[in-house]
């Protein structure tokens, strides 16, 4: 399987493509700024939300049983998973009981990390999803390559072509509008003839035992306010104790996700309707096991909103198919190597370190700091190339000793100048864009020890 | 008050002026500076690449050359940086102290020295890059992404300077892609990065790219030249320094 690199060096072969994916999203970064610096205390704000979800993951299990206690009172029948396979299964049994073969589902991230979908169409049941990206990415048979913009990868012209072959549009057509409307006219016959509804959950408070589901486009409501069957399925981390925070995360949720001061629909579901059915899955797939990770806990406090995507230049020029796993961007590789070390090893590494994926997090996870700690678990490890800690080892040996590192540093600069063709080649991945530093007289060790011989 | 002058492994090898300059600057404000000759480099290679276990040696070296100081001035917000958050010795209690003593150039200049003016000279367009580690990791400058207010320590030093101009950028603290070993593993989007960032300052036409930190320079400059640009690099140190043209 290709890396992070491997795959970040394919994207860029397009130029035009790597051009107008990064002013695209960093358009959306610049749409977030503005948002937010209407809001003179939304540094409160994010310390605030921070503080609620660490309260949150401190006492995880209290509120999940709290929230349990309260959803059942409210009439909603509450399943626990352990892992993906069994949050399938639970989806499965359910439509299976009811003898249902067709779903309508709105937009989930988490079903996107159980790999849902593939496996309801292996059992026989077909899923539409509604929302407009995750329809496109489903009719192309690709992931998202964004947690908020799943199809932000793909072109008008793009989805006019997908179109054309899945949906019978005129071949040529992108007309933006046009399509929408196609797609909402498709849609609206499956929301009608759907007899069961899957949606994720944005927020789940204990207090009430209430979950809050956030999307712009209405789907989430359109199907389950239709279906004789509603089912939730959200990760334990989704909780926040009482219905009066979640002012302060609705706040943040969209300025920081595309810059809108909230989302178009926050629906709030409570209780199912008359002879309606509502489930709710708690899944874990690994929270627990992250939750016991000290330095990786407040990975845990994301809410989704996509901000460290944006504005993550790596992102930007890499995309998120780069990334190899359902969440991409600087949260996904630091979520990722939870789940499997050995798959997603590259990931902490796919970052300069920069840390604008930190500054934006509206929960202030201290993201780049995690990616450089797990860069040091996954060595520890094992999950290092060994040419890679060969070269370290044989660095360290150098650098800790000033006689190895000035003898080295003298070698490098008499061949750099004597004999440029042996670091100018092919073989040294600076030069394939870059030109080598020109080579100084003398260091400035050497130019100290001439010219401050009074010092020494 | 004594001051270690902590200079870089690829500046001392590579951008001796830039050492050289910083070395002058610092005795011109009337400070007693020392240059250990025996030091190497920080360990933020291998650290940055998840091996900080193999760093011991140039820790334990970091502290013998350094341990007698008031001060460590250093001319990278990235070395600096990494001292200051990753050196750990078997003497824990002196690595602390060292951690603590450690600054960045510009900082040095504007929050110890608390220097208002300078006798410098650089009759130039320049755009200002905004080294990550120096910004985001040191707060040498605020950051676009905070609501906060607005202050920039190489920017206010550069201001300082007869004759400088301060182009804007339209992105104004985005990172160039160096990155350390990222610059190499990570090639294709690196490169792309730092294309990107040296677009954006020559479409505001500067003259001279400048930095806190020499490694984001080198990589800059790297580009500028593979593009036959006439347009150079240069340490904030130089300039600072600089008397004339």
């Amino acid at each position: 399987m290709k890396d992070h690199a491997e795959l970040a060096e394919i994207f860029n072969k397009d130029e035009q493509r790597v051009d107008w994916h990064d002013e695209t999203l960093w358009w959306i970064r610049a749409k977030r700024d503005i948002a937010v610096h209407k809001l003179p205390e939304w540094e409160e704000l994010r310390e605030a939300a921070s503080q609620i979800k660490v309260n949150v993951l401190s006492n995880l299990s209290q509120y999940l049983k709290q929230f349990e206690k309260n959803a059942q009172a409210n009439g909603i029948v509450v399943h626990w998973a352990k892992d993906a396979g069994e949050h399938n299964r639970i989806v499965h049994l359910l439509l299976k009981e009811q003898g249902i073969d067709k779903m309508v589902k709105s937009k989930s991230m988490l079903t996107e990390e159980c790999h849902l979908n593939e496996y309801l169409k292996a059992q026989g049941i077909n899923v539409i999803d509604s929302d407009l990206g995750e329809r496109i990415v489903q009719l192309a048979e690709e992931m998202p390559s964004h947690i908020v913009l799943p199809c932000i990868h793909k072109k008008k012209e793009e989805i006019g072509e997908l179109f054309h072959q899945h949906l019978g549009t005129p071949a040529g057509n992108a007309d933006p509008q046009f399509l929408t409307e196609t797609a909402r006219q498709h849609l609206r016959d499956t929301f009608l003839t759907r007899r069961a509804a899957l949606t994720g959950v944005n927020f789940a408070i204990a207090e009430t035992g209430e979950f809050v589901v956030c999307t712009n486009e209405g789907n989430a409501d359109m199907g389950a306010h239709l279906s004789d069957i509603h089912i939730a399925s959200m990760g334990i981390e989704k909780l926040i104790p009482e219905r009066k925070h979640l002012g302060i995360f609705l706040r943040l949720l969209t300025r920081s996700a595309t810059g809108q001061p909230i989302t178009t629909y926050s629906s709030h579901f409570k209780k199912p309707r008359e002879g309606q059915q509502m489930h709710i899955i708690l899944v874990d797939n690994g929270r627990s096991v992250q939750l016991g990770r000290e330095d990786f806990r407040n990975s845990l406090k994301c809410i989704r909103c996509g901000a460290c995507m944006n504005t993550c230049p790596v992102y930007r020029r890499s995309g998120g198919h780069s990334y190899h796993y359902a969440i991409s961007g600087p949260i996904g590789s630091i979520l990722a190597p939870n789940l499997d070390m050995e798959k997603y090893a590259d990931l902490p590494f796919a970052s300069t370190l920069c840390g604008s994926c930190s500054n934006v997090c509206p929960v202030k996870i201290d993201i780049h700091d995690q990616l450089y700690k797990w860069r040091q678990v996954l060595v520890q490890k094992g999950y290092s190339p060994k040419t890679k800690t060969a070269s370290m080892k044989a660095m360290a040996w150098v650098l800790e000793s000033p006689g190895r590192y000035r003898a080295a540093g003298k070698a490098a600069r008499v061949t750099m100048k004597l004999a440029p063709f042996a670091v100018n080649n092919k073989l040294n991945p600076w030069y394939k864009h870059r030109d080598m530093p020109a080579v100084p007289k003398q260091s400035f060790n050497e130019w100290y020890q001439t010219n401050r011989k009074d010092k020494i | 008050m004594k001051v270690g002058l902590f200079i870089p492994c690829y500046v001392d090898q590579f951008y001796p002026n830039a050492a050289i300059a910083t070395l002058q600057l610092l005795e011109k404000l009337g400070v007693e500076v020392g240059y250990p000759l025996n030091q190497t480099c920080c360990g933020q290679p291998m650290a940055n690449s998840g091996y900080e276990h193999l760093a011991g040696g140039c820790n334990e070296l970091f502290a013998d050359n350094f341990r007698d100081f008031d001060y460590i001035v250093c001319p990278s917000g990235s070395c600096t940086l990494h001292i200051k958050h990753h050196l750990h010795t078997k003497d824990e209690a002196e690595a602390a102290q060292i951690r603590h003593r450690v600054y960045e150039l510009t900082e040095f200049l504007t929050d110890i020295l608390k220097v208002e003016k300078l006798e410098a000279s650089f009759p130039h367009k320049v755009g200002l890059h905004q080294s990550c580690h120096g910004q985001r990791g040191l707060h040498t400058s605020q950051m676009t992404e905070l609501v906060a207010e607005d202050f920039s320590k190489p920017r206010k030093l550069l201001n300082m300077v007869k004759g400088l101009e301060i182009m804007p950028l339209s992105r104004p603290d985005e990172c160039c892609g160096f990155g350390g070993t990222f610059c190499v593993a990570e090639e294709a989007v690196s490169s792309k990065m730092g294309e990107d960032r040296v677009a954006d300052h020559l479409e505001h036409g500067v003259e001279y790219i400048t930095a806190g930190d020499l490694s984001c320079l080198m990589h800059m400059e790297g580009i500028l030249h593979r593009q036959g640009s006439k347009v150079g690099v240069i340490h904030i140190a130089e300039i600072l320094n600089a008397n004339g043209n």
